[in-house]
């Protein structure tokens, strides 16, 4: 569990990028931070592995402050995935994947073997193991960012953006994968965008930001568009434009769905969910 | 030619002269210039007066310095340190700025990726940022190395010895084939220093191609997508 107990960050240029900001993060679930730019998403997610230290308030793992905590020593037992995966272009994708562990002292040939093993987790071929990241595409660059993510086999995992800078279809395909992994594994992820509907969708527990680090409203995906906290939040999921208010349509004698804005979502499934 | 055969002995001698004379500034040079170019990169106050000195020591006339280097250093007229030393000016001089540039170079998305995930200062310094600043930093260690070769010959001026001998001896006696073979020696140094050190960055920096190859790659692939 993470607690965030009246945190606040200003920056030394003044600016106040999160104010008195209070929130839990049940364990083995994952909360996904969702606002746009300036909402302090990205701030309050680095405060939790010490990037960004507090200017005021405290943040605790379990019952441990974490600024009691060795900075160097508590990133190595975070899993921490970012845009642009982030990943070292002199080493080959087994060795990033095996930094952290040779880092905190893992023999090479042990590090070498999990990290074999976590490109199969992550849906990655082991016969890219010893290509360089440059010669890979965008989504298994983030894929092995994943797999980096996990090879020390954290309790928390830190996701900042990081389908954010791949094309539509395979952001698609890495978010079903990061689903199916967390079926898995169970982690505790703390996972920012600025998309909503990819927060809907990774969300257990979905907390939208306003600017400064204010909470607009958290909850489940289901309590915030059943429940719209105020007009900020209805724009935000799209509510005001109706994206949210689907009706069925005949046509042809198939029942399609339609949003608000005459735009249609999809047919309705008589049968079970596939 | 044939004056190079009768000769050779002495040409060979005057070679490995020069080599030792060039080692010496180019690697001493090179890691001292290698730090300060770190702390230029690292910290805004120190950049500003590091590059400015630097780029003030290149200014000094070389022969000046030479000659200067007797007295500053308390050595004898003829001693081998004078030339090593006012080298080592040089290539620092040349070194730092190029340094400073390969560590600004360093993505921060890879650097802050690195602390992220549980890279201290000093691994971080070893084991990422001086890698990847490796391919600017060996672009600067070849010009460095090339042009100390080619100072070196001015240590001949000063009694020192090195192919630069052949210079001021073919000057005085008027002999053109001993002027040429004195530039012809140190041209091939220099391109045997230049091709030791690509070697040894291919060794050592096996990523970089890899590297230089997928931007080009990605780059014609835009190409095509456009021209198509």
């Amino acid at each position: 569990m993470i607690t965030f107990d009246s945190v606040s960050k200003r920056f030394p240029d003044g600016t106040l990028a999160v104010d008195d900001f209070n929130l839990t993060l049940p364990s083995r679930t994952t909360t996904v931070l969702v606002g746009s730019s300036g909402s302090g998403k990205t701030t309050l997610l680095r405060m939790i592995n010490r990037m960004v230290d507090p200017t005021a308030g405290s943040i605790r793992i379990d019952d441990d402050d974490i600024s009691t905590l060795e900075p160097v020593k508590l990133r190595r037992s975070i899993g921490y995935v970012m845009q642009n995966s982030g990943l070292l272009p002199h080493r080959t994708v087994a060795d990033n994947i095996a930094t952290v562990p040779l880092l905190s002292g893992v023999k090479r040939p042990a590090a070498r073997t999990q990290a074999l093993e976590l490109m199969d987790t992550v849906g990655l071929d082991r016969s890219l193991a010893e290509r360089y990241p440059s010669q890979l595409s965008g989504g298994q660059q983030q894929r092995v960012g994943v797999a980096r993510g996990l090879a020390v086999n954290p309790n928390i995992l830190l996701m900042d953006e990081p389908f954010g800078a791949v094309d539509p279809l395979v952001r698609s395909e890495l978010q079903q994968e990061l689903v199916r992994i967390q079926k898995d594994l169970a982690k505790t992820i703390v996972f920012v965008t600025h998309d909503i509907d990819e927060a809907f969708l990774l969300g257990d527990q979905v907390v939208l930001l306003k600017t400064g680090g204010k909470i607009a409203q958290v909850g489940t995906p289901a309590d915030i568009l059943a429940n719209p906290a105020d007009d900020f939040v209805n724009t935000f999921v799209g509510a005001d434009r109706g994206r949210r208010a689907l009706r069925i349509e005949q046509v042809s004698g198939r029942q399609v769905v339609v949003d608000g804005t005459g735009r249609i979502a999809g047919i309705l499934n008589d049968g079970t969910p596939t | 030619m044939t004056w190079v055969l009768a000769n050779i002995e002495q040409i060979w001698s005057l070679t490995l002269d020069h080599i030792l004379l060039s080692v010496p500034p180019i690697l001493v040079g090179f890691l001292l210039a290698v730090p300060i170019g770190w702390l230029a990169h690292r910290y805004r106050v120190s950049r500003g007066v590091l590059l400015t000195v630097c780029g003030l020591l290149y200014t000094i006339p070389s022969l000046a310095l030479i000659v200067a280097m007797p007295t500053l250093l308390g050595t004898k007229i003829l001693n081998p340190a004078n030339l090593i030393v006012t080298l080592t000016i040089y290539a620092i001089a040349l070194m730092v700025r190029t340094a400073t540039d390969a560590f600004d170079a360093v993505s921060k998305d890879v650097t802050q990726s690195a602390t992220a995930v549980g890279f201290g200062g000093w691994r971080r310094f070893w084991q990422v940022e001086l890698p990847l600043a490796g391919p600017v930093l060996l672009a600067g260690l070849r010009v460095v190395s090339t042009s100390t070769v080619s100072l070196v010959t001015l240590g001949a001026l000063v009694g020192m010895s090195g192919l630069g001998y052949l210079f001021t001896n073919g000057y005085q006696r008027n002999f053109a084939t001993e002027i040429l073979t004195g530039i012809v020696g140190t041209v091939l140094i220099a391109i045997v220093f230049d091709v030791v050190l690509v070697i040894l960055g291919r060794m050592l920096l096996p990523w970089a191609r890899v590297d230089t190859a997928a931007r080009r790659n990605a780059k014609t692939a835009t190409t095509k997508a456009v021209t198509a």
